[in-house]
């Protein structure tokens, strides 16, 4: 039994979110739109050791199969990360993220005087570009801490 | 061209951009067999920032071609004022006109007006982002000087929040040019604006002195830097300074160098330059008229 197993127990059912690095958890939630309000039981582990990434984190979500499409926007703050799906406390499915081209909604753009920041009924949409996003809107980039701009 | 919109400079093809100005040239050769071409068309013009050139060449264009336009007029008559949207704005303005031009000053502004509206959009001007119908009048200015090819063109001054260099600067990596930016360090290029010119394969030549590249030079552009860039006057006044140039600087041009300005100036070229042969930017205010005729026409052919 692997140490991060120690600290957050099996699930039943659900989704294992696994390899984000180190201090990404929260924004893995914040992401997929997972607050606690929606009744599902999330477990996280923070920085436990890991022989791929030194330190991780871990995100257990109880009773939801995240799709692909929900998931690979995380490949923005979490590259390496694993998606497992749990069915009866085993893994059913193994995937890793894929880059997405776009993300919609889920990133605000720094650019204060982008027309996105002033109040207009749209989206954010931002392209994916080399290593980092581009706002379909300023054409602002955004290469690093791209966790810093989540607005969701 | 094929799109409905022009929004940013990045979209056109070169075929795109030959196309426009052929026609332009059509235009200024006989102006009165483009005269009734768009009678029954509306053009509204939105400028939510204030505009003498831009706004004035789109009213002249559209009449010339026998449109007729509508004005929003300023934002403190509108009803902007009231805390509507720019997509409810458009959305009602599309009821009323053929086609949008829009001045803003937020940067993806234009962007946000095509997804909501299906008349074409024409972008003149989103804050620092991009003013491509511009650029089709330095173009064309360049091209009716120079040719488009085979050229060395010097962008200075602002580069930074320059929207016309923005536009330009993409526009041009469709020819056969080299081009030069000459600026201030704190005003140069923004990433977006690196990042598209090298994915379009462009060297970027980048200079702080405009003594380093003045010989080489076939185009010289010079933008305007503004002093609210600068949080410090002082600071300005001595930037600014290294950028102003005089019929004593360009001594060491080529004698057939163009100077060109998307207009307005203040002080960056001296008025002994407008005497000096090399001036240009009269003439390319004046050609906004025949371009912009050609991108209505263009724009408005493919609704009809």
């Amino acid at each position: 039994m692997s140490d991060h197993e120690l600290r957050v127990s099996k699930i039943r059912n659900g989704t294992v979110i696994d390899h984000v690095e180190g201090g990404q958890a929260l924004n893995v939630l914040a992401i997929l739109g997972i607050d606690g309000s929606e009744g599902l039981g999330v477990s996280i582990g923070m920085n436990v050791p890991s022989d791929r990434l030194g330190r991780k984190d871990v995100v257990k979500v109880e009773d939801r199969e995240l799709s692909s499409s929900e998931v690979d926007v995380l490949s923005l703050i979490a590259p390496e990360a694993t998606i497992n799906i749990i069915r009866e406390f085993d893994v059913v499915e193994k995937n890793r993220v894929i880059r997405p081209t776009h993300v919609s909604g889920v990133l605000s753009c720094p650019n204060r005087n982008c027309i996105t920041n002033a109040g207009e009924p749209v989206e954010t949409e931002f392209a994916v570009v080399g290593n980092g996003v581009r706002c379909g809107y300023c054409s602002t980039i955004i290469r690093d801490d791209i966790a810093a701009h989540i607005d969701v | 061209m094929r799109q409905d919109h022009l929004i940013t400079a990045t979209q056109l093809s070169r075929d795109d951009i030959e196309a426009v100005l052929d026609r332009a040239r059509r235009i200024a050769a006989d102006p009165a067999a483009f005269a009734d071409r768009h009678a029954e068309t509306v053009l509204a013009l939105c400028f939510f920032e204030p505009s003498t050139r831009t706004k004035m060449s789109f009213d002249t264009a559209a009449k010339r071609l026998g449109a007729d336009t509508i004005d929003m007029g300023t934002v403190e008559s509108s009803s902007v004022t009231k805390g509507e949207s720019l997509a409810d704005t458009v959305r009602v303005i599309e009821g009323y006109a053929d086609a949008i031009v829009l001045r803003h000053p937020s940067e993806g502004a234009a962007t946000l007006a095509a997804e909501f509206v299906d008349v074409p959009v024409i972008n003149a001007g989103d804050g620092a982002g991009q003013h491509p119908s511009q650029t089709l009048l330095d173009l064309y200015t360049v091209r009716e000087n120079h040719g488009l090819d085979g050229l060395t063109v010097g962008i200075m001054g602002d580069l930074k929040y320059g929207r016309t260099v923005h536009s330009l600067a993409a526009a041009l990596t469709n020819f056969d040019v080299n081009q030069h930016f000459i600026s201030p360090d704190s005003l140069r290029l923004p990433r977006s604006v690196r990042f598209d010119l090298h994915e379009a394969g462009a060297q970027l030549r980048e200079h702080t002195d405009l003594e380093d590249v003045l010989p080489e030079l076939d185009v010289l552009y010079v933008t305007r830097i503004q002093k609210e860039r600068f949080p410090d006057e002082n600071e300005y006044h001595r930037v600014a300074g290294q950028y102003r140039i005089d019929a004593g600087t360009l001594a060491d041009a080529r004698e057939d160098l163009i100077v060109m300005h998307p207009l307005p100036r203040v002080d960056e070229i001296a008025a002994d330059v407008d005497t000096s042969g090399h001036a240009r930017y009269f003439e390319q205010a004046h050609n906004g008229v025949p371009v912009r005729m050609a991108l209505l026409d263009t724009l408005l052919e493919g609704t009809q």
